[in-house]
């Protein structure tokens, strides 16, 4: 995966072919270069290595403030950019021309790559150590009932992400290397990110209510 | 596995049909999901351990299938498979032992140790079963005409 540089020859996704044509190889002058997509951006590795070491470190120490840091940090930023795509700049990039759609894609995608999963673990295993520090698992606890409805939402969303939209956008990426990319298939697969989007984004506003209804207890 | 062809919509390619192997996996994945939200919300406390020994053996059961139906399958890109797979492979297998450090740092022992190890352990190889799966099909899917 760590070769992923393209070449540049133009294509007709960026040159902007309706979805469904298959996708010309031959070479137009006045075509822009193909953008160079690297699926994981290996520059990134080093930065989602400390903050995943931070997270180990604020786990095993049981450091409060790393772990309080580590949950609303990176559960406000899950949230947000959640939210953010889903709601303001899926719909503009729906509107977009198809080159427009794929360079932005193949820009944006390789950093969700690394990004999202970064956020989800800080979030995840700092709030689930938290809430045992804190004793809202305890089933006397007034929280514990939310904390488990906030699990489920948590389930709903990690079927979505690891099951859907992570295989999606790497088989994107996948096509766009190609020669010629399928526009057809990119827009397939992109479907499943708006299919998913409303669930999502209902899922994530319930965990708002959901954690601030817990903290403020 | 025999492999189907359909036209493309464009008419330009054909489009191979392969055996259900995301939506399988995904189905594991569920099964994991569910049994990790019903050991978790035991928590600090031990588990009953049925439900979710049942739930890993579904999952258990479901991947074996699922391993089946892919030594059967023809024509998938088997080098973007093994490229993908292994990565994401590697990937998720970090993601599992910092879950399971964190309940081993919790004092999670004995049998429920064991049971959520085997679930971490499908969760670490469905996950990249299933984007592994859906890249190489893809890479797989044109035939072009020409």
């Amino acid at each position: 995966m760590a070769d992923t540089k393209l070449d540049s020859s133009p294509t007709g996704v960026e040159a902007g072919l309706p979805a469904g044509a298959e996708v010309g190889a031959s070479p137009d002058a006045s075509t822009p270069p193909r953008p160079v997509i690297q699926i994981v951006p290996l520059k990134g590795l080093p930065i989602v290595a400390v903050f995943i070491g931070f997270l180990v470190a604020s786990i095993g120490f049981n450091w409060r403030w790393g772990l309080d840091f580590n949950h609303v940090a990176g559960g406000g930023l899950w949230t947000g950019i959640d939210l953010f795509v889903g709601l303001i700049v899926g719909p503009i990039l729906g509107r977009l021309s198809i080159p427009a759609r794929a360079e932005f894609s193949a820009k944006f995608m390789p950093k969700m790559v690394l990004v999202m999963p970064t956020l989800v673990a800080m979030t995840l295993a700092s709030g689930f150590q938290l809430a045992l520090d804190l004793g809202n698992l305890k089933a006397s606890s007034p929280n514990h009932a939310w904390l488990m409805v906030s699990f489920v939402v948590v389930g709903v969303m990690a079927v979505i992400a690891l099951g859907v939209l992570e295989p999606a956008n790497i088989a994107v990426l996948f096509e766009m290397r190609k020669p010629r990319p399928n526009g057809e298939l990119i827009g397939r697969l992109m479907k499943r990110f708006i299919y998913t989007a409303g669930i999502t984004g209902l899922m994530q506003i319930a965990t708002l209510v959901i954690m601030t209804r817990v903290a403020s207890r | 596995m025999s492999v189907k062809s359909a036209q493309g919509p464009a008419g330009v390619g054909a489009e191979q049909r392969f055996a259900p192997i995301a939506e399988l996996a995904g189905a594991a994945l569920v099964l994991i999901v569910v049994g990790g939200i019903y050991m978790a919300s035991y928590a600090p406390r031990r588990p009953p351990l049925t439900v979710p020994i049942c739930l890993a053996a579904a999952s258990g059961a479901l991947l074996a299938v699922n391993v089946v139906l892919l030594l059967r399958t023809r024509g998938l890109a088997w080098d973007k498979f093994f490229l993908v797979g292994r990565w994401t492979l590697l990937s998720y297998v970090i993601a599992a032992a910092l879950i399971e450090f964190a309940f081993v740092k919790d004092h999670t022992r004995g049998g429920a140790l064991v049971v959520l190890t085997a679930m971490l352990a499908l969760f670490a190889v469905n996950v990249p079963l299933i984007v592994a799966f859906t890249v190489a099909r893809f890479q797989a899917a044109r035939i072009d005409a020409t």
